[in-house]
C-alpha cells in the first residue's frame, strides 16, 4: 500500500521544518551576541530546502514514468550563513570593543526570524494534518469487509 | 459458477488506488510548500483512472513490436496523468504551492477515498451475503 509513502513524505517535511525552527531559535538566541572581530561574530543561519528527486535508475523504466510522482518529500541540503552586512556599533566602553571602539553584532533580523518561525510552525501543523488524514485512510482500509 | 472479483468489485478498486496516488502527490506538494523552485503537481483523475483500468490494453496498442528478446519494452506516454498546476499566486522564489488549495484538495480527496471505500465495502458485503445465502 503506497499510503506508507505519505508518512515518509510528511515525516521528511516535519523534520525539515523542525531544523528550520532550530536555526530560528539559534538565531534569535544569538541576536545580541557581541564580538570584537568580524571573523568571530555570529551570523544568521538559514536552512536550504530541496525536494528529494525520485531516482529513475533505482526504480527501472516501467515504474519511473507511470506509478511514482517525480519527487518524494523534502530534505535539508545544508545550512548556510547569511551574507547580510554585520551590525557595527560604536561603543568604546563595551568590554568587547576593538581598537577603534567598535563592537560587532550579528546580522540577525529578529522580525524576519519571528515570521520565519510562524511560517515553519504553520507548515509543521499542515504536515501533521496530512499525516493524520493518511492515518484515518489506513485505518479505514483495515476495516474492509467487516 | 465462479465469482470473478474483477467483475464483482467494478471500478471501485482502481478508484481507491488512484485516490491513494493522488493523496501522495498532494502530500508531496504540501511537504515542499517552502522549497524554492518547486512546482506543484496534481493527478488528472480521469486519465489516471483510465490508465489503471486499461493499462494492459494500452500497452498492447502503444508498445513497439519486439523482434528480439534483448529489446527493451516500451510504454506509450500519451495522456500523462501527472501534470503541473497553474499557479494562482506564484512566489518570488519560483514555488507554486498554494498551501490552502492543496490542503482543501487533500481533504476532499480523503473524503472521496472514504466514498470509494464505502462502495467497495458494500460490494464485499454483498458478496459475503451471496455466499452465505442470506
Amino acid at each position: 500500500m503506497s499510503l506508507n509513502r505519505i508518512f515518509d513524505i510528511a515525516g521528511s517535511a516535519m523534520s525539515a521544518q523542525s531544523i528550520r525552527l532550530n536555526t530560528t531559535a539559534s538565531n534569535i538566541a544569538n541576536a545580541d551576541t557581541a564580538s570584537s572581530s568580524t571573523e568571530e561574530v555570529y551570523r544568521a543561519r538559514k536552512p536550504v530546502f530541496a525536494s528529494i528527486q525520485q531516482s529513475v535508475m533505482n526504480n527501472g523504466f516501467n515504474t519511473a514514468f507511470t506509478d511514482n510522482p517525480e519527487s518524494q518529500g523534502v530534505e535539508v541540503k545544508g545550512i548556510v550563513e547569511s551574507e547580510a552586512p554585520l551590525d557595527m556599533r560604536f561603543q568604546p566602553d563595551h568590554p568587547m570593543a576593538n581598537d577603534d571602539g567598535y563592537v560587532m553584532y550579528p546580522n540577525v533580523n529578529v522580525v524576519e526570524e519571528m515570521t520565519d518561525m510562524l511560517s515553519a510552525s504553520r507548515s509543521f501543523q499542515t504536515n501533521v494534518d496530512v499525516m493524520d488524514a493518511a492515518k484515518t485512510m489506513m485505518q479505514r482500509i483495515l476495516t474492509l469487509g467487516q | 459458477m465462479t465469482i470473478s472479483f474483477d467483475n464483482a468489485l467494478g471500478i471501485h478498486e482502481q478508484a481507491l488506488n488512484v485516490r491513494v496516488k493522488r493523496a501522495e502527490v498532494l502530500a508531496n506538494n504540501l511537504a515542499n510548500a517552502d522549497t524554492p523552485g518547486f512546482k506543484a503537481r496534481d493527478l488528472d483523475f480521469k486519465a489516471a483512472l483510465n490508465k489503471q483500468m486499461g493499462s494492459a490494453q494500452n500497452e498492447i496498442e502503444m508498445a513497439m513490436s519486439k523482434t528480439n528478446s534483448n529489446h527493451i519494452s516500451t510504454r506509450g506516454e500519451s495522456g500523462e496523468a501527472l501534470l503541473y498546476k497553474n499557479p494562482t499566486q506564484p512566489s518570488i522564489d519560483g514555488n507554486t504551492v498554494d498551501t490552502q488549495q492543496e490542503m482543501a484538495a487533500y481533504m476532499k480527496n480523503a473524503m472521496d477515498y472514504q466514498a470509494s471505500f464505502q462502495f467497495l465495502n458494500g460490494k464485499f458485503k454483498a458478496l459475503t451475503g451471496a455466499i452465505r445465502g442470506e
